[in-house]
């Protein structure tokens, strides 16, 4: 598995057991722990909940299997959204100088210029209040994707504004390739690396939108877990420090984040 | 009114007095030192007559006093700066009699003049005060009539039960320092946190200090304070009292332990694993009660406005649940807005609410709802039963509450979505726009009188929460409410007031437009080293015998 990199910086083993781990959660069926126990709340790990339960008697297991997946779909769904919307309006921008290569830049400085937060808050503040877990999820990774095209965005305008001046895209052009045979063959095949790089760097940034979102209360919410609706358990001082199993969310977060970081490493190499 | 925000109508209290525990004298207590207590949040103001905010209360109260004051202890109303009070046969007069030599922190003399001057100011529309409307029974203010210096009347438009209650916490002001602001119209910009302690003067046992702008007020002993203890020696009993700003509950939990601060005002059941047992008192349940309720207006669901389907979303809570996993067993579960604390209001008869999903199942089936094949609800257009309930994104209580009610009702077929929102958003989206579905909030935070609730439940009023402001009553159990809320405010006799809002919570336990859920106890924490120390139920849990608290030799353990 390369994603895009060069044959001779393969992935490491640790970076491929966390790409094995997040497949597994994304794939296999799993319950969303929602079902409430109400004789055992704050149980203590034992054999029937590795990870204990929480103050509702839920198995914290379970929801951190489920908000796990959560959170890691809303990062990629997000991290697809961001990049597929960056390579469009970077490539016009890098291909076509002029007014649309203005336009675009522009449009990316006005995004770059709003802090980030505040304007997921904003737009999540006027979509509807009734909104299930699973269009909560979409919601969460569409505002997050179109907030976060900016720098890729740059990036492959300026891969694209050096590639189509390169002699084989000159050659291609005198042979009567059009505009988009050059984008699609050979010009945008110059900006997966970029792109690999940025996922790396976006995904742990997305995932942590989410995790902000949920934790605020104005993401992924209740019964469905998330890895920020579990953390927002550990606000209460009692919780945090009476039931320790309770800060497993921040263990799973903290691995996740620490793997993305690995990826973004071994991308640069 | 939502707990926390006014105080205009939190301190009316009646209560018969053979329910309430009679006062018992007070320690000889040991002059010096000083107590600290941490406040969530830094006062917004120092002025009495603006103060909204609970920090900017709990301070002033301290340095202000009152006509006529109601013991937190026994619930009774107790002379404070008027010695005695008499009242006319028609029950339209309030004769009181100032006590003689009262002097304000600053030294100047307190008269009957300072008594119509705060009057008038409370009274001032473009102020705005929140105790205005308290003031005005009958929507038409009192009028104060100065008959010597040490006498006043006070008539009132219409007859007010317990009117004598209205004078606590209407702070006494200096018209030597506030006369001249006020008819400049510069009233609004005093007594702010910049002001210097020598041009704030107040009639309670302490006065300002030193104020630290983000970290601490402190307050001295006012040496012309003219209450004296049992001995005959002038009280306050300490030297100083701090108040250390902190941003939330567990900052002051934290501080407490610490031994930072000798005194911990109410605060969350699930703090209480966090403190020494023998360091906290439960008072049991106070005078709050949470609720959810459905927006029963144009913009709420057809669903919403039929009785049988908020009886069976009552019948299948799990109130029990909500004490025991929300608030850790120290909270009641409630049958109607009144609750246990509110022991002399309460209707007895009203059962207490048992889960039970059969009988919610038999209610929704009755009125026509039905379940699809994977056993979602349906009402009878075929349509599913899903919506949105919101709550306060910073009480943790409540969101815990929305929880439990969510799963609750999704064994009911129902699917709830639960929106957390910031305070003043939900405010807006409850009271103003209407566009909610369904709420959890919390009322009655320290006020036992049925007239404090005439807003909430006079069915013009803005706090009837569930459809406010109607031009007439849109169901005739609203009409009868209105009714029997009138009649018990004009009501002198105190069995037949009973009798109606013993009605009122009959027809609010069959009708259900609030669907009371629990009350929490009240719990406050003091260091053993405080003497005096004997909190009540009624807001300012610890601090309300201020003048008696003492530190005693022996340290904190």
């Amino acid at each position: 598995m390369t994603l895009g990199l060069r044959p001779e910086a393969p992935v490491n083993k640790p970076v491929r057991l966390l790409l094995a781990i997040l497949l597994i959660l994304l794939a296999i069926p799993w319950s969303d722990g929602a079902r409430q126990d109400r004789a055992i709340p704050f149980h203590p790990p034992d054999g029937a909940h590795w990870l204990g339960t929480d103050g509702f008697g839920r198995d914290v297991l379970t929801r951190l299997v489920a908000g796990t997946r959560a959170s890691l779909a809303a990062g990629l769904l997000a991290t697809a959204l961001a990049l597929a919307v960056a390579t469009v309006l970077g490539a016009l921008a890098g291909y076509y100088p002029g007014w649309r290569d203005e336009f675009a830049m522009r449009l990316a400085e006005l995004f770059q210029s709003l802090p980030w937060l505040y304007l997921v808050l904003g737009i999540r503040s006027v979509l509807p209040l009734s909104l299930p877990p699973s269009l909560a999820l979409l919601g969460i990774a569409l505002v997050s994707g179109l907030t976060g095209w900016t720098r890729p965005a740059r990036l492959v305008r300026g891969v694209v504004l050096s590639a189509r001046t390169r002699d084989y895209v000159l050659a291609a052009r005198a042979f009567g390739a059009g505009d988009l045979y050059l984008l699609r063959r050979h010009i945008l095949p110059e900006t997966f690396p970029v792109l690999a790089v940025q996922a790396s760097v976006l995904l742990p940034q997305f995932i942590l939108a989410e995790v902000t979102l949920s934790f605020l209360g104005l993401g992924i919410g209740e019964p469905a877990p998330s890895l920020g609706g579990m953390l927002s358990a550990l606000r209460d001082l009692s919780v945090l420090s009476t039931y320790p199993w309770m800060l497993s969310p921040a263990v799973v977060l903290l691995l996740t984040l620490t793997g993305c970081n690995w990826l973004t490493r071994h991308s640069n190499r | 009114m939502p707990v926390g925000v006014p105080w205009h109508q939190l301190l009316l209290v009646c209560l018969s007095p053979s329910l309430l525990p009679a006062a018992t004298p007070w320690e000889p207590g040991r002059f010096g030192g000083q107590i600290t207590i941490a406040e969530r949040g830094e006062p917004k103001t120092l002025n009495p007559v603006l103060a909204l905010d609970a920090p900017s209360r709990d301070v002033i109260r301290r340095m202000m006093g009152d006509l006529i004051s109601i013991n937190r202890a026994t619930q009774q109303t107790e002379p404070g700066l008027a010695e005695s009070w008499r009242v006319s046969k028609d029950h339209l007069h309030y004769t009181l009699t100032l006590r003689e030599g009262v002097k304000f922190s600053d030294g100047h003399p307190f008269t009957a003049d300072d008594v119509v001057f705060s009057f008038a100011v409370y009274l001032d529309e473009k102020l705005g005060s929140p105790q205005r409307d308290l003031l005005m029974p009958g929507d038409k203010p009192i009028q104060v009539v100065k008959l010597d210096a040490r006498h006043l009347r006070f008539d009132l438009a219409m007859p007010y039960a317990a009117a004598e209650r209205l004078f606590d916490s209407v702070a006494m002001l200096p018209k030597h320092l506030l006369e001249t602001p006020w008819r400049e119209g510069r009233f609004a910009q005093m007594w702010n946190a910049g002001t210097p302690p020598a041009q704030l003067a107040g009639l309670g046992p302490f006065r300002l200090k030193e104020y630290k702008p983000g970290e601490s007020i402190v307050l001295e002993r006012n040496p012309f304070y003219w209450k004296k203890d049992a001995a005959g020696k002038q009280l306050p009993y300490l030297d100083s009292l701090r108040f250390l700003f902190v941003a939330n509950e567990d900052a002051q939990v934290l501080r407490f332990g610490a031994g930072e601060t000798q005194l911990l005002n109410r605060f969350a059941a699930r703090s209480a694993v966090l403190l020494p047992a023998d360091l906290l008192t439960d008072l049991g349940p106070g005078l709050e009660y949470s609720f959810l309720f459905f927006n029963l207006g144009e913009t709420g669901r057809p669903w919403f406005r039929d009785a049988a389907f908020r009886q069976a979303v009552s019948a299948a809570i799990d109130r029990d649940a909500m004490v025991r996993l929300v608030f850790s067993g120290r909270a009641a579960a409630l049958a109607t807005h009144v609750p246990p604390g509110n022991a002399h209001w309460m209707n007895t008869a009203v059962p207490r609410p048992k889960r039970s999903l059969e009988q919610a199942r038999a209610l929704l089936q009755k009125a026509g709802f039905h379940w699809a094949a994977d056993q979602s609800l349906l009402d009878n257009t075929g349509h599913r039963v899903e919506f949105s309930l919101v709550t306060s994104a910073a009480n943790e209580e409540r969101l815990k509450m929305a929880t439990i009610l969510q799963e609750d009702l999704r064994q009911l077929g129902m699917d709830v979505h639960v929106a957390p929102l910031e305070a003043r958003s939900l405010i807006d989206r409850v009271t103003r726009t209407r566009q909610f579905d369904a709420c959890i909030m919390a009322l009655g935070g320290g006020d036992a009188d049925p007239n404090s609730e005439m807003n909430v439940w006079m069915s013009d009023a803005a706090m009837h929460l569930w459809n406010p402001s109607q031009k007439k009553p849109a169901t005739p159990w609203e009409a009868e409410l209105d009714d029997l809320m009138r009649r018990q405010m004009v009501t002198s006799v105190p069995t037949v007031r009973k009798q109606l809002f013993d009605r009122v919570q009959q027809i609010e336990a069959q009708q259900l437009p609030l669907i009371s859920l629990v009350s929490p106890h009240i719990l406050v924490a003091a260091s053993k080293q405080v003497g005096n120390f004997r909190p009540a139920v009624l807001d300012h849990y610890t601090l309300w015998n201020a003048e008696y608290l003492y530190l005693r030799d022996s340290g904190r353990k």
